[in-house]
């Protein structure tokens, strides 16, 4: 009772981690969308004709395109006339090592913890990091070059790997999918494109870390990620951003490939802004992300653990097409203060004997509002298919809400569909026993909290998981007396 | 160690606790018995703080210092430990994380460094010979799952790992099987030292042929209506709670 007040109180007191602002000379483009801008920014980039009309094509989507009405919160007004869609560091150069790279740069990284040098040393974990819209660093790409994997910029794999972009470019997000993804396609800035060739195993996590670091600059990724037969790949995308008083609107999309017998297994910790304890200032965070299992016995895994951003809108789905193929999505969502997730996915089975397994858990404290929103479709020829649902929800403090729609859909009678949803509330009788072993109240709903979330953060890569359960903490830090 | 002098305490303004008197001295086992419904649980709350209870007239004394204006994490720290009657399951949090996290919150309390790896492990080990402690439950998430037994195993474990100066079983007795109680109470008199003290309460003399009290009191109706020796457990094994009612009703003033 009391214990809740007090969690309520103190995390209106909460302050964002990564509050501060690199310094980089930026080349901006004016605010503002129109054909120009989009002729701009393919021309900065050097882009190929086909890629200009694909943007160009996008364009007119979006402007046909309404917003969407479904979800489960008030959509702000976004100014697309007043965002500047293009932005990148002044010397924009290629790096051959990282001595090379702008030093506030790399403290930038490593104010966050991401010194790039150690995790080549340490971790073994190839690191592409973009910093705004140009890619500045790419490392251990010799050693993935040998398998003959691709790593790189989306940039840079329209230049160098047209062949493979122009095939699977729009072939799992249409550009028509939803008028952010539209909006995407016209003015995307770049990302990261994968290639996995036939039989490789990637050897590492292979990891990208975006930052939103440009006044005003809505930031617009595209990662393409495709893994060839019979392939492996872990992926991991992590987020922060400096503290700003303008909302950020961040619209990335995510495609994912996997052909027969492969398997691709993405996953997320995403800390944007979430704004302050009014929500002022947080970034809007409306990503598309699908993966296909086009092939045979292929796979297809999404992890996310969702902290930041004032309002979070994504749903990763998988399209199962070939037949046995598997797709999960393991999430955990945070909202605190007045933070708003509207997060699911979409499982869409369409091959025989196709699986797929979704677990999901809310976590709700202060005015936060979290909506799992999931939809199950199964399509007349997928024998068998087979779908569980696990959706839980926890509420800390009694002005926060939990909100589930699943969405099923079935028009095959040999399908299988299981939902089971649960919501609690952190028990005071938990709190007072961890109290009365020593433990204080922060540290109690710290673990009550992770623990809740541990079957998520176990489908984490190691050094994931645990920066996933600081993200918690932090969080949730100074969120009791 | 534990003085309470006059204590009352009320739940949502329903006076539950009525003047306990109580005295524990460092070295003794107290055993507190009575009817369901008199205040054991209730006494054994307030004593480790739970902010339902709200303590409107007395004080409780522990090694000197003000048990009442501590918060429950540091009565804990200050070396209370309260083995429930009811322990709560929390999923997901591993039992060994959260016993390490226990031990080393209290270590810095009293200014000590976190305990290492291998102390802790090697303290683990030599506390699980002890108490005949199930090492597989240490592996599990803390309490889920557990059967009502090995919740009340588990607790004890606890207090053998953090080493309290006083320990409040609950009716750690009721869900024991026989070997278990036998096995427990063995525990228990391992751990009574001249330095630390126990609050035991039960509701069966069984208990306390094992573990041997120095004394023995009856609660009733948020009072301490009788106190004596571990005979008095004998008695009221025979007799029950009856022929204390009476003598007390018939002491109690008529309202
Ligand atoms: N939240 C509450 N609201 C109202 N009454 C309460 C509350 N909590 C406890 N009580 C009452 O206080 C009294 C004492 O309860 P307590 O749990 O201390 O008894 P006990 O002596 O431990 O009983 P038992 O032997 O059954 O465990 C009971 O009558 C109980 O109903
Ligand atoms: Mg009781």
């Amino acid at each position: 009772m009391s214990a809740e007040q007090d969690i309520l109180q103190e995390l209106a007191g909460r302050e964002y981690e990564f509050g501060f602002e690199t310094q980089i000379e930026m080349d901006i483009a004016p605010p503002g969308l129109n054909e120009d801008i989009i002729r701009f920014i393919s021309a900065k980039k050097q882009e190929p004709e086909w890629l200009l009309e694909w943007r160009l094509k996008g364009y007119q989507l979006f402007q046909k395109l309404s917003m969407p009405t479904w979800q489960n919160f008030k959509l702000p007004e976004v100014d697309f006339q007043g965002v500047s869609y293009y932005a990148a560091p002044k010397n924009k150069v290629k790096y051959n090592s990282l001595d090379e790279v702008d030093p506030e740069l790399l403290a930038t990284f490593a104010k966050l913890g991401i010194p790039l040098e150690e995790q080549k040393m340490l971790s073994g974990v190839a690191v592409d990091a973009v910093f705004d819209s140009i890619s500045v660093a790419t490392t251990f790409k010799t050693q993935l070059h040998e398998l003959g994997i691709i790593f790189c910029s989306f940039g840079e794999a329209v230049q160098e790997h047209p062949e493979l972009v122009k095939k699977y470019l729009g072939t799992v997000v249409p550009q028509a999918d939803n008028i952010y993804a539209a909006l995407n396609s016209a003015v995307f800035s770049d990302g990261s494109f994968v290639y996995i060739p036939k039989g490789v195993r990637c050897p590492m996590e292979l990891s990208t870390y975006f930052r939103i670091n440009a006044k005003n600059t809505g930031q617009f990724e595209r990662t393409l990620i495709i893994a060839d037969e019979g392939s492996y790949v872990s992926y991991l995308e992590g987020c922060t951003a400096p503290m700003r008083d303008e909302n950020q609107l961040h619209a990335a999309v995510v495609e994912l490939i996997a052909l027969d017998d492969s398997e691709i297994k993405y996953s997320t910790v995403q800390n944007w802004y979430p704004g302050d304890k009014d929500g002022k200032g947080g970034i809007y965070n409306f990503v598309t992300k699908r993966g296909i299992c086009k092939g045979k016995n292929s796979k297809i895994s999404w992890t996310q653990v969702e902290t930041g951003s004032a309002i979070t809108w994504k749903y990763p789905g998988v399209i199962l097409q070939g037949d046995n193929s598997i797709g999960e999505f393991y999430s955990v969502a945070v909202t605190a203060n007045k933070q708003v997730a509207d997060t699911g996915t979409k499982m869409i089975h369409i091959g025989k004997n196709t699986k797929s397994r979704i677990i999901s858990k809310g976590i709700s404290a202060g005015h936060g509002h979290n909506t799992y929103r999931g939809q199950v479709k199964v399509g007349p020829n997928a024998t068998n298919a087979r779908n569980f649902t696990q959706c839980d929800s926890l509420l800390i403090g009694d002005r926060c809400g939990a909100h589930t729609f699943p969405y099923i859909e079935s028009k095959n009678n040999t399908a299988m569909v299981e939902h089971e949803a649960t919501t609690s509330k952190i028990g005071e009788d938990q709190v007072f026993y961890l109290n009365q072993r020593g433990i204080d109240n922060e540290q109690a709903v710290n673990m009550i909290v992770n623990g809740y979330a541990k079957e998520v953060l176990n489908q984490l890569p190691m050094e994931f998981a645990v920066e996933a359960q600081k993200l918690l903490s932090i969080t949730l830090e100074g969120s009791v007396g | 160690m534990l003085n309470i002098k006059n204590l009352h305490a009320a739940v949502e303004g329903n006076a539950i606790l009525k003047g306990i008197n109580l005295n524990v001295k460092a070295g003794e086992v107290h055993a507190i018995m009575g009817p369901n419904g008199s205040g054991k649980s209730s006494l054994a709350s307030v004593l480790a703080g739970r902010e339902a209870y709200e303590v409107t007239e007395g004080s409780v004394d522990f090694d000197g210092k003000d048990l009442l204006d501590m918060s429950p994490e540091v009565r804990a720290r200050e070396g209370l430990f309260l083995a429930f009657q009811y322990p709560v399951e929390i999923p997901g949090v591993s039992n060994i994380n959260f016993l390490k996290t226990a031990v080393n919150e209290i270590r810095a309390y009293h200014g000590q460094p976190p305990m290492q790896a291998k102390a802790f492990l090697d303290m683990l080990k030599s506390k699980q010979k002890l108490m005949e402690f199930d090492a597989n439950l240490m592996n599990r998430s803390l309490n889920e799952g557990f059967s009502g037994g090995e919740k009340k195993r588990n607790d004890v474990f606890q207090m053998a790992m953090l080493e309290p100066k006083l320990a409040i079983m609950d009716e750690t007795d009721s869900g024991l099987d026989i070997d278990a109680l036998r096995i427990v109470s063995a525990g228990v008199n391992k751990l009574r030292g001249k330095d630390n003290a126990f609050i035991i309460i039960t509701h069966y003399q069984r208990l306390l042929e094992y573990i041997v009290p120095d004394f023995v009191h009856v609660l009733y109706n948020g009072r301490i209506v009788k106190s004596g020796t571990k005979e008095l457990a004998l008695e009221l094994e025979e007799k029950g709670y009856d022929w204390l009612k009476e003598d007390i009703r018939l002491e109690e003033p008529v309202q």
